[in-house]
């Protein structure tokens, strides 16, 4: 029986002309989708603050070197998540396996960090509600985080039941794991602006 | 790309774990300026370079768009226009106001 | 009627038309099925995402029907949803805005699948300016999708969290409602909303338009026998329409305090835009000239498309300029203008649309008495429903007015125009029973069509009466374009883009 994927060209290999195949083109107008979705929350940063009669710096509200250390586990999850990649395209599944749990585990740390950090939040009576800078706060590193939360699903997915294909279908795999990983340094790019202007200034 | 020989995949380790270690320093780089309490102007600029500089690495590199196709290119200029205009749009409105009137929030 | 309840009726027929009516239609189902025939593709590219897009139009859908029974109704503050109004509203306002959220996933699904089928999947020898004018209006409406809605979702994550979480994303500080300061943050902006509102719906409404001149253009071509006059003109202007639509937005926000600089930017953009529109239009008027025109039922709806398309967007040039849009902004005219485009515009694109490729799906005609029935009556009553409110706007009558008008005395000189319109509403509904009757009755006794019976050149015309599984028999190839009709020294009067001599 011919499935769908046997149909279709270009879910394995490339297209001459395009030099893609499909779901690479396919996640970069995903992720050039959600650079729009994080510029319209970034373009609210801009106009609150700019309006705003007075608007604290990040640093005397939110905790500088915790926010530091998650953005070093992002950074070094991001490293993992290509390493992922680069074992497979060297053929060598265990090791993937090995990393691709790092990058998990990292993400997973993050999410905890970050959790911690809302908590501590709440303690203190800092709520969403309480101003616009903890309405944003909240609101962009809470959707940055449901996208964390999301490449955490995904990798997981990729990491236990999904890996079953590189037995049946090597190269859809690698192409899988590739577009898992746009996704997931994209994941990294929006924490890169986001830390320094939400943190820091 | 995906059929690079695994030659080239070890070089493109080791550019991996370059790129790793520019990262991190950045980032002690942008913690640390911080710290100097720039005027505001100054601080939005240097961080966003900072910022920049670290997000193309990630792009470059780690998400290969240094030897990406053209289309791709094509795909993101476009989106990189529209970002701005989106970024700045309000901004920009709210800077504009009515003769003799002010926009309060 | 309740005065709340016209409210909420006016705020969910735009939603409900735009969101769930057109869009799911032009693009999800006439672009679903007729773009990968046209490319000569087996499938979409991705499937599974396709049905993922499918469920969640449903999912939006179920949320905003289920809407008007909560308690307070559906949302009431209009499709346009402006704070501070809509942070207020009842519990409907919610329920719009999670099945917003679920509606523009849908469609951001979907134009990631169309804009990667349209480039990997097309057939050998297909080039880009091979491709039918359709396929194009696709890829075009696809980018405008995948870029535009998401700061919409922003902004609907953004008015969830006002409502829901306290938040002042859109409330000012010392907002007053009955009488009593809100007990807020404040420090928000209700322009902001609209600014992030009208990025995403002013692409929306070319959205609404490209694939109909899509199907248009198909249509003309092939029952004008002859290839669509400037078609490379046409396909830049529609590239740089794309373009230029996310950059018009704030031609809807001039009465908001807006200065002279970003209100001159906005003038300019939209005047220009203007420019590819007319191109485009002229182009398909241009493609009637010399033409041997066969005038069946598809044809007389893509023909009554042309004027009428015509009407609305040259109304909406006095919109565009802020000095006159300051007397007709939120008045009758505007109402006037967008329904010209979407409704004897683009809605005419989809029926013609329907009648024209009923035989690739069914395998039979629909008939032609029925189809008559269905359009002429329909033509005369779209004009007799939208002219009379170009003609209430010009004299003031606000839209949103529960009681048309009534209350006020400025409106009283162009009251009656209310019965005249209302009168041709319902003909025109009653106009659409043929059709409806047409389709039933076509699907079991509709004359027998062969596979190729409007003797079309694109290539959905080249596969079997339904498309198969894989949809071609043989893998297609491309030898010429897409409207070789009447070429010199063929016998007959069209060739198909995938037969390589001429016969």
């Amino acid at each position: 029986m011919t499935t769908q994927a046997e149909i279709i060209p270009y879910t394995a290999e490339i297209r001459s002309d395009t030099g893609l195949f499909n779901a690479k083109l396919g996640i970069w107008l995903f992720l050039a989708s959600e650079v729009m979705l994080f510029g319209a929350l970034f373009s609210t940063y801009i106009l609150l603050r700019v309006s705003a009669v007075e608007w604290p710096q990040g640093s005397s509200i939110l905790n500088v070197p915790i926010g530091t250390f998650n953005t070093l586990v992002l950074i070094t999850s991001s490293v993992t998540m290509v390493m992922s990649w680069a074992s497979l395209k060297m053929k060598n599944f265990s090791k993937y396996k090995l990393y691709m749990g790092l990058t998990i585990l990292l993400a997973l740390t993050f999410l905890v960090v970050k959790a911690f950090e809302y908590g501590a939040k709440f303690e203190h009576h800092y709520f969403p509600k309480t101003s616009t800078f903890f309405a944003i706060y909240f609101t962009l590193t809470g959707l940055h985080g449901l996208h964390v939360f999301g490449g955490v699903v995904l990798n997981s997915y990729f990491w236990g039941p999904g890996s079953k294909m590189w037995q049946t279908h090597p190269e859809r795999f690698v192409n899988r794991i590739e577009v898992a990983g746009l996704y997931w340094h994209f994941v990294d790019l929006v924490w890169i602006f986001l830390f320094p202007v939400i943190y820091l200034l | 790309m995906s059929d690079a020989h695994a030659h080239d995949i070890k070089k493109e380790v080791k550019v991996y774990l370059m790129v790793f270690v520019g990262l991190a320093a950045l980032t002690v780089i942008t913690v640390a300026i911080s710290y100097l309490h720039l005027k505001l102007f100054w601080a939005v600029a240097v961080a966003l370079c900072v910022a920049l500089i670290k997000g193309s690495l990630v792009a470059c590199y780690f998400m290969h768009l240094i030897s990406e196709k053209k289309l791709i290119y094509a795909v993101l200029i476009l989106v990189v226009l529209f970002f701005i205009g989106l970024l700045f749009g309000p901004v920009l409105g709210h800077h504009d106001p009515l003769v003799g009137t002010v926009h309060v929030s | 009627m309740l005065p709340e309840f016209y409210n909420q009726l006016g705020a969910m027929h735009g939603t409900i038309m735009v969101f769930m009516g057109i869009v799911p239609l032009i693009v999800g189902a006439f672009g679903n099925f007729v773009v990968p025939l046209q490319i000569g593709a087996p499938d979409m590219t991705f499937p599974k995402i396709n049905m993922a897009s499918y469920w969640f139009y449903v999912a939006g859908g179920i949320v905003m029907l289920v809407s008007f029974f909560v308690p307070g109704g559906a949302a009431s503050s209009g499709w346009t949803s402006y704070s501070p109004l809509a942070n207020i509203a009842t519990m409907g306002q919610t329920m719009w805005l999670f099945g917003m959220v679920c509606l523009i996933t849908s469609s951001l699904l979907g134009a990631v699948n169309f804009i990667t089928t349209i480039i990997q999947l097309r057939a050998k020898g297909l080039t880009f300016m091979r491709l039918p004018f359709f396929v194009w209006a696709q890829l075009v409406t696809a980018f405008l999708l995948l870029l535009a809605f998401p700061p919409l979702e922003a902004a609907g994550v953004l008015q969830l969290m006002d409502r829901l979480a306290g938040t002042s994303f859109f409330l000012p500080s010392g907002l007053v409602v009955s009488g009593q300061v809100l007990k807020v943050s404040g420090g928000g902006s209700p322009l902001l909303w609209q600014h992030l509102f009208w990025f995403l719906a002013h692409p929306e409404v070319y959205v609404l338009i490209l694939p109909a001149m899509g199907i248009v253009a198909e249509i003309i071509a092939n029952n004008t026998r002859k290839p669509l006059w400037g078609y490379r003109s046409m396909v830049y202007s529609i590239i740089f329409l794309g373009f230029l639509s996310f950059i018009v937005w704030a031609h809807h926000m001039y009465l908001t305090g807006m200065g002279t600089a970003i209100s001159a930017f906005f003038q300019a953009t939209t005047m220009i835009i203007s420019i590819p529109s007319v191109i485009i239009l002229s182009a398909l008027f241009i493609s009637l000239w010399g033409a041997s025109i066969r005038f069946s039922v598809p044809m007389l709806f893509a023909l009554a498309f042309l004027p009428m398309f015509g009407i609305g967007g040259l109304t909406g040039l006095p919109l565009g300029l802020s000095q006159s849009d300051i007397h007709l902004h939120d008045t009758y005219y505007v109402i006037g203008h967008f329904h010209y485009i979407v409704a004897p515009g683009t809605i005419f694109a989809v029926f013609a649309g329907v009648y024209h490729w009923f035989p690739k799906i069914t395998g039979r005609k629909m008939n032609d008495l029925l189809g008559h029935i269905h359009f002429w009556p329909s033509l005369v009553c779209m004009n007799l429903i939208f002219t009379p409110m170009m003609i209430q706007g010009m004299a003031g009558v606000s839209r949103r007015l529960y009681d048309g008008g009534a209350g006020y005395a400025h409106a009283q000189g162009v009251l009656h125009w209310n019965v005249v319109m209302s009168m041709a509403a319902w003909t025109l509904a009653l106009a659409q029973i043929p059709f409806i009757i047409n389709i039933i009755w076509s699907l079991w006794k509709g004359v027998k069509a062969n596979d190729n019976p409007w003797e079309a050149t694109t290539l959905e015309w080249a596969t079997p009466t339904p498309p198969p599984h894989g949809n071609f028999v043989t893998t297609p190839e491309v030898y010429r374009g897409p409207y070789d009709y009447s070429v010199l020294g063929a016998t007959k009067d069209f060739t198909p883009q995938n037969q390589a001599e001429v016969t």
